[in-house]
């Protein structure tokens, strides 16, 4: 019998789970169009954001006098190598039959995950030090909101983290279960995606214009 | 109102909030009106309360609809829904007639805020929780039986869904009795609904009930578009689908993308007035016209989200009563898909007069003249499935016909309306009014009513009465006529929309004749619950077990009115278009299968009442401020959405036995049936199965 | 890809591994034409933008495991959103820079 061993987006279980590979078809789509759905989100912040960023500063301070490079690069590399760790994760849900190597992968990218948040909540903590607070400037409130958004989103994805882990304890490692991270890896990769917007877009943006 | 000031266990609440209290303590005719309609929907709700226990329906409304997880019930109760509030709506605007019809040089019984109030209620009801419900109700229904499939792909999703936008009701009509709603109109235009100039609840009750239910609507497009995707019956290609499916299809698509603008820009509005961030404010960079710009983003695929179903729902009834496959089936695709993609490129045109530059407008506004060519090509097709037609003129006929007409006029003037010249002229005037009420009443209303009177007796196995059914089409048609070509009138005369008080005396004779109008639109929503009553009276002549009473085209007829819980004993093979037409042709209708398999169905759920009992009290304590009642319904929603998925027990089987025992009693139930030819479709020897001519 | 085709570990392991290089690349890339200030200033904000729309197609390709091999819906669904993102972001952005200068 021919098939395809892409039928929807992420990590196909392909020949190693048939079933589940199957029963993931109309469920992983589904999630698939919520996430586009969530990417119009993304995609009117930053609209808002490109517009009040130039023409929102109130005479407060501007894109340059509050973005820390350094800091940016970090959550960078701390999110895109959660992305990869949560790749190994995927891998070792679609081959290794044990649960450790599945939970080790996704603890550490839980990690790296929160490592993320931490940072971003002390950029965050020395913007209003400074007096950057969202209620400053229309500009202000444009880049706390998409960052934010980004950052609930993020930490969304590490409360999934967390259940999903109790799962596999006690469920195992069932169809729902695989299913689920399945979409959880999903979630967390275009979470990477519109990251790579927001230190393209805000943060080098911001301080190369 | 700030968030320092409200730490108390009832947050900004107080007494005076109660709307009989003010109408003690202020005894005006406008606060007798509030708390007369207070006083409805509160005895409203004892009456039913009432009856429910006398009855003893407490345990199957619970354990046979609220919990269910069937998309046919799912659909009825969007439905009933729309009903509710579109009686509370279609009151506001025969209320708002009056006001004006009587106040030139006078002001008449209402205040200018309780006007504002009747406004703003009255659009915002009429767009997110009488229209947007009835689609999401008539597709919910109709869209999985015609592609052959046992129910949408996520069942619980579906049943959220609806709770959320339930949930969205509720607090519009929590508003009638606790405080006030918002006077910012429909569409919410800051500064004006910001915090500085709309101190209070009133916008409040507006943004959280319609994030309510714009979470809900992104939900429903992404379950609906994955079930046409995934979900379809064997041999049913996308080009093999009824037309009813495909606008179902691209409507989910807008629901899908459309959405998304409208719950940021709510959320914007919400963090000007809680937190004072500086979206849309007058100062510090803030930008309202951003928002006009979000909110159309959302708004005009909105328009297209309502229209879509409708368009597909006078494709089924045209083609149907008039005994002939649809004219020009893939144009029709095309169209509504142009349209769907065209929708996306014209929002500008609700404001044209907001001052950029003359080029962004001409080419919004070239645009927004394109959008008319597929919907023009709608028309022609639908005209040409009439021609040479045995052409029935039911009730669903009747109002699809007067559709076409009233529709295509309305289309002319948003032509003018299109060019920003004219724009400029009559922009936020009584012509603007004329011209939307003119597309979404033929467009949306009669569209769903047609399928409401189409599709009844599938849904409960009873035709509805079709005298009181035609009665009501024709106040329907006139009142409409009569109700707003005189707003055309006015509009070129000068005379803006939301007046409260008229100085003009040359205006009176149009604003009654509208009254008047308006009262009729109201007697054709009396002489529909009058239809329903009646029917359900005479339900013993009117049943129609063998669940085909119009000769129907698609697969939905195949089955029983009402059918099953999992609509189809087996799955049925399609071999072309109007799936069921064939079978009947070809004599394989009503064969027995040569195999049952055990189906399973999925169980039912508290969920998602839990969710909608928790967006509920959200809503409400993120609107008077009660915070611990935020944190408790936050948790609630979140805490029934975890608990769920650790359930594994969510199915459960029918057994291939008890599948065929059922089947083969309907199936020898439908062979003993005589079969009715069309002349005879509206007496009580229809029982739902059509003679075959071919 | 259609055809009966039974992926191993080690090609699922190359294709994340290339992906994460790729995208670490990319990333350190675009941080180093800001904080060495390379390229004139507008070609600079160009090529920003492109370097980050190559660093989506990666993760796209690598990590959502989207190509031109998918489920057709798939990829379908991924070309249409971003039209309409480009309609959006574009129109707003058009839109509200215009109403901006008018008002100078």
């Amino acid at each position: 019998m021919k098939r395809q061993s892409l039928l929807h987006p992420g990590l196909n279980l392909g020949s190693t789970d048939e079933y589940s590979h199957d029963e993931a078809e109309p469920v992983i789509f589904g999630f698939w169009v919520f996430l586009m759905a969530d990417l119009v989100l993304f995609a009117i912040l930053f609209a808002t954001y490109a517009s009040m960023s130039v023409q929102g500063q109130a005479g407060g301070p501007s894109p340059t006098d509050v973005f820390d490079l350094p800091s940016a690069f970090i959550e960078t590399m701390l999110l895109l190598s959660s992305s990869i760790t949560f790749g190994m994760a995927s891998l070792a849900l679609k081959y290794k039959a044990d649960r450790l190597h599945l939970v080790f992968w996704l603890v550490l990218t839980f990690c790296l995950g929160a490592g993320f948040i931490g940072m971003e909540v002390r950029d965050f903590w020395i913007m209003t030090q400074q007096g950057a607070v969202p209620q400053r400037s229309g500009f202000l409130s444009a880049f706390y909101m998409l960052v934010a958004t980004h950052g609930i989103h993020v930490t969304a994805g590490l409360c999934w983290m967390i259940v999903m882990l109790v799962q596999l304890r006690v469920l195992g490692r069932t169809t729902e279960v695989k299913l689920r991270l399945m979409r959880l890896a999903l979630f967390w990769h275009m979470l990477d995606i519109v990251w790579v917007c927001i230190f393209t877009f805000v943060y080098l943006f911001g301080v190369a214009l | 109102m700030t968030v320092e000031s409200s730490f108390s266990l009832l947050g900004t609440l107080t007494p005076q909030d109660i709307s009989f209290v003010q109408t003690f303590e202020n005894p005006v005719m406008s606060e007798f009106i509030d708390g007369a309609a207070g006083s409805v929907l509160v005895i409203g709700m004892i009456i039913v309360a009432a009856l429910l226990t006398y009855y003893r329906g407490w345990k199957t409304l619970w354990f046979d609809w609220l919990t269910s997880v069937d998309h046919k019930k799912v659909g009825i109760m969007y439905i009933v829904v729309a009903f509710v509030m579109l009686a509370r709506a279609i009151i506001e605007g025969v209320l708002m007639r009056y006001q004006q019809s009587i106040a030139v040089n006078d002001p008449g019984v209402l205040t200018p805020d309780h006007f504002g109030q009747l406004f703003s209620t009255h659009g915002s009801i009429m767009i997110f929780f009488m229209a947007m419900p009835f689609i999401t109700g008539m597709i919910n229904y109709i869209m999985p039986q015609q592609i052959g499939a046992r129910d949408v792909s996520f069942p619980l999703l579906n049943a959220i869904s609806l709770w959320l936008t339930a949930a969205g009701a509720a607090l519009v009509m929590i508003s009638l009795v606790v405080g006030k709603f918002s006077t910012g109109g429909w569409t919410a235009y800051p500064p004006y609904t910001g915090i500085e100039f709309s101190p209070g609840e009133g916008v409040d009750y507006w943004i959280w009930s319609i994030s309510l239910t714009s979470i809900g609507s992104t939900l429903t497009g992404v379950n609906f578009a994955t079930t046409i995707y995934k979900n379809r019956a064997p041999g049913m290609t996308l080009f093999r689908m009824p037309l009813f499916c495909w606008t179902s299809l691209c409507t989910s698509v807008l629901m899908i993308f459309a959405m998304a603008p409208l719950t940021i820009a709510t959320l914007m509005l919400a963090l000007d007035r809680y937190a004072g961030f500086h979206f849309f404010t007058n100062d510090l960079g803030g930008n309202m016209m951003n928002y006009a710009n979000l909110f159309w983003l959302f708004g005009h695929p909105e328009v297209y989200i309502l229209i879509l179903p409708a368009f597909g729902v006078f494709s089924e009834v045209i083609s149907t009563f008039s005994g002939k496959t649809i004219y020009g089936y893939k144009s029709l695709v095309v169209a509504t898909m142009s349209i769907a993609v065209l929708s996306f490129t014209v929002w500008l045109h609700h404001f044209f007069t907001m001052g950029q530059g003359a080029n962004v407008n001409a080419i919004f506004g070239i645009a927004t003249m394109l959008i008319g060519v597929p919907t023009g090509v709608k028309v022609y097709d639908w005209l040409l499935t009439m021609v040479r037609g045995r052409i029935r003129l039911t009730t669903a006929m009747l109002f699809s016909i007067m559709f076409l007409v009233t529709f295509v006029i309305g289309g002319l003037t948003g032509v003018i309306l299109a060019n920003p010249p004219v724009d400029f002229a009559v922009h936020n005037s009584l012509f603007l009014v004329a011209h939307f009420h003119n597309m979404v009443i033929p467009g949306v209303l009669f569209g769903m009513i047609a399928g409401y009177q189409f599709w009844f007796p599938k849904a409960f196995g009873f035709r509805l009465a079709e005298r009181w059914g035609k009665a009501s089409f024709w106040c329907w048609s006139f009142g409409f006529y009569l109700t707003f070509m005189p707003l055309y009138v006015l509009g070129l005369m000068g005379a803006m929309r939301r007046t409260v008080e008229w100085f003009r005396p040359e205006y009176l004779g149009w604003l009654q004749a509208s009254f008047v109008g308006a009262l009729l639109l109201f007697s054709g929503f009396i002489l529909l619950i009058v239809q329903l009553i009646v029917s359900v009276r005479q339900r013993d002549q009117r049943r129609v077990p063998a669940g085909d009473p119009w000769d129907g085209r698609s697969l939905e007829w195949s089955n029983s009115a009402p059918p099953p819980e999992y609509n189809f004993a087996v799955i049925p093979e399609v071999s072309g278009q109007d799936a069921f037409t064939r079978l009947k042709e070809q004599g394989k209708a009503y064969a027995s299968p040569a195999a049952y398999d055990d189906i399973i169905v999925p169980k039912n759920s508290i969920v998602a009442p839990v969710i909608g009992v928790g967006a509920i009290a959200l809503g409400f304590a993120l609107v008077w401020h009660i915070w611990w009642l935020v944190a408790l319904g936050f948790v609630t929603i979140w805490g029934a959405v975890i608990a769920r998925s650790f359930v594994t027990e969510t199915e459960r089987v029918i057994p291939a036995s008890e599948v065929r025992a059922d089947h083969e009693a309907w199936l020898q139930q439908v062979r003993e049936c005589a079969t009715t030819p069309r002349e005879q479709e509206d007496t009580s020897a229809n029982v739902g199965r059509a003679e075959v001519l071919a | 890809m259609t055809d009966e085709h039974v992926e191993t570990y080690a090609q699922d392991f190359k294709s994340y591994c290339i992906g994460g290089l790729l995208a670490f690349m990319l990333t350190a890339l675009a941080f180093g034409l800001v904080i060495f200030e390379i390229l004139p200033h507008f070609e600079r904000l160009i090529a920003l933008a492109i370097l980050a729309v190559a660093q989506i197609i990666v993760h796209f390709r690598y990590f959502l495991h989207i190509s031109w091999h998918s489920h057709r819906d798939d990829l379908q669904l991924v070309l249409f959103t971003s039209l309409i993102l480009f309609l959006m972001v574009g129109g707003t952005i058009w839109i509200l820079f215009n109403l901006h200068e008018r008002m100078m």
